[in-house]
């Protein structure tokens, strides 16, 4: 088992904001749990607690941007995407503010907190904001990858990590292009498209149907907007089935960003592994992936299926 | 500048926010006019901008919190020659770069994309704690709606500027009494603003917000203020200057017809 991808956030910005004199990191009294305590250690009279206020934090930050500073916010991905969306919306996207909005304990592996607390509509609240670029990495390499990258990219995002512990996908010195999708295996006739912690289910999957003699093609789609069209063109051309994997509801997510590329180049049957429009319940993560229909189970049936 | 000079200067202004709003048929000018005199102090007094920082940061900044003040702050950067004035028969148009609420990429000088309320204190405050972190003395002023103080994030930000020490940081709050439902008294009462702004650790100046000379010592009083930010609540009449704008919530976002535009005007002009 690989490290949270929380963690290798907390540990990369630590550094990056050691490196960097203009990064400034602001949370919101969860410090010790999205890991960016690990910044306030290395460079205290950079790090901004903001307490319970989330809608602040997302301001304050739009001013250090506007002030030519590189503000990295963090929360979890409910109350950083959700409490201040509107201020997202128009303190940072409209303006162009290069502010980088960090959610952490995303998705329902936030698992035993609950329903309150299991972000499944982040993805869609993020993409659907012009100027918002989002971004969801699997592993802590790509984790420490997408922070490298978005700290110099001078525009806003939205980066949306995990709580709980993964297998690694990449080794630590892979070099990432965010601008395209990630093919992990190249097989033929379905291609499962995956982002977040479902590459890793749907890698299992993958396994598990090359057992049976069937192969996959499976992409790590870490890019959720700007999305790598051209690629996922390519992929749904010379591809029949296509099944996509994300922990968030199947509305609004990599699903349907998917489906849009696919009524533009390529219309195919497209089966989307996530959250059927309902909301999780307290439990161990693992369950619940089970309980839900997101683990790599679900990802071979829905391949069969077709 | 003497009080003379700033009044003529605030005439003028109040006479383009008209233009501005007659012209686009469409706009806010109570809470314009009401603010007027506000920021002919501070920005012939007290801001070091001029045509040729304004594109830059490295200066003092206003974030108009209360966006819907736009033709004010359009009418007071012409009134710097930061804007042309020509420009200002653009606002509200299609194709303008004076947007209904200000935009910070198209107008030297509009320091924040303001409009949704409730959202530029926290902007303000972060641009103060910017300026602390660069070690420069650039002061960040915020000009706040007294119906805008219904928003929470109002208060959030008001803790977090206390809680860091935003002494940068002045706060001017115009407090006309009236927002789009009326009288704040009457729609949900965010009074006493002074003693809130207090009890958040604030310094809190109450002044009359059309005395140029309480409003030159408020501003002074700010900036020698250490260790915490400071708030002016300014009593403002929204409308101010125009006799029948005066005191009437209805004429929060409304545009004057012709023979109402003649009158405004002329009621400045004999001022």
């Amino acid at each position: 088992m690989g490290m949270a991808t929380r963690e290798a956030y907390g540990e990369e910005l630590a550094k990056l904001a050691a490196e960097n004199p203009k990064i400034v990191v602001l949370d919101a009294d969860l410090a010790g749990s999205t890991k960016t305590a690990l910044t306030k250690k290395a460079v205290p009279e950079r790090f901004f607690d903001m307490g319970i206020a989330e809608a602040d934090m997302i301001g304050h930050a739009a001013g250090l941007a506007a002030s030519g500073f590189i503000p990295f916010a963090s929360s979890f991905s409910m109350f950083c995407t959700g409490r201040a969306w509107e201020q997202i919306r128009n303190s940072v996207a409209y303006p162009h503010l290069n502010v980088k909005v960090v959610g952490t304990h995303s998705g329902i592996a936030v698992g035993e907190d609950g329903v309150s607390h299991q972000a499944i509509e982040d993805i869609a609240l993020m993409r659907v904001i012009s100027g918002m670029e989002v971004y969801v990495p699997c592993d802590g390499a790509e984790t420490k990858a997408v922070i490298d990258y978005v700290a110099g990219t001078g525009r806003p995002c939205y980066v949306r990590l995990g709580r709980s512990s993964v297998d690694d996908v990449y080794a630590p010195d892979t070099k990432f292009d965010f601008t395209k999708i990630n093919v992990l295996n190249k097989g033929e006739k379905t291609a499962i498209f995956a982002t977040g912690l479902e590459v890793q289910e749907a890698l299992k999957a993958c396994r598990s149907l090359q057992a049976e003699g069937i192969n996959p093609t499976v992409v790590d789609v870490c890019s959720i907007k700007p999305l790598d069209e051209e690629g996922i063109a390519e992929i749904l051309k010379t591809h029949e089935n296509i099944v996509t994997c994300e922990e968030h509801n199947v509305i609004g997510g990599l699903g349907s960003a998917i489906a849009d590329v696919a009524s533009k180049y390529m219309p195919r049957k497209i089966t989307r592994i996530g959250l059927n429009d309902r909301y999780a319940e307290s439990g161990e993560f693992k369950a619940l992936l089970k309980k839900y229909g997101l683990t790599d189970e679900a990802i071979v049936k829905a391949v069969k299926a077709f | 500048m003497n009080n003379e000079e700033l009044k003529q200067h605030a005439n003028h202004i109040r006479i383009n926010i008209l233009k501005e709003v007659y012209n686009a048929q469409s706009g806010h000018p109570g809470g314009s006019l009401s603010a007027a005199d506000l920021l002919t102090v501070l920005y012939f007094e007290f801001m070091d901008i001029n045509k040729e920082n304004a594109a830059g940061i490295d200066r003092d900044r206003l974030v108009l919190s209360k966006g819907h003040a736009s033709p004010l702050l359009y009418a007071v950067l012409a009134e710097k020659g930061i804007l042309p004035e020509e420009q200002l028969m653009t606002f509200r148009i299609i194709g303008s770069k004076l947007q209904g609420h200000p935009n910070m990429n198209y107008v030297d000088g509009v320091d924040m994309s303001t409009g949704s309320l409730g959202q530029g204190l926290a902007a303000a405050d972060g641009m103060a704690i910017a300026n602390k972190l660069a070690g420069n003395s650039h002061r960040i002023y915020a000009l706040l709606g007294d119906g805008e103080c219904e928003e929470g994030e109002i208060w959030e930000a008001a803790m977090a500027a206390r809680h860091y020490g935003s002494d940068n940081l002045c706060a001017i709050l115009d407090h006309n009494g009236l927002q789009i439902d009326g009288k704040t008294a009457d729609v949900i009462g965010p009074d006493p603003l002074d003693e809130k702004f207090a009890a958040f650790g604030w310094h809190v100046i109450h002044i009359n917000g059309h005395d140029y000379d309480q409003i030159r010592s408020a501003l002074n009083e700010a900036k020698n203020t250490k260790g915490v930010p400071t708030v002016i609540v300014a009593d403002t009449v929204k409308g101010k200057g125009v006799s029948f704008m005066e005191n009437q919530a209805g004429w929060h976002g409304k545009a004057p017809n012709e023979e109402q535009f003649h009158q405004a005007i002329a009621e400045l002009e004999g001022k």
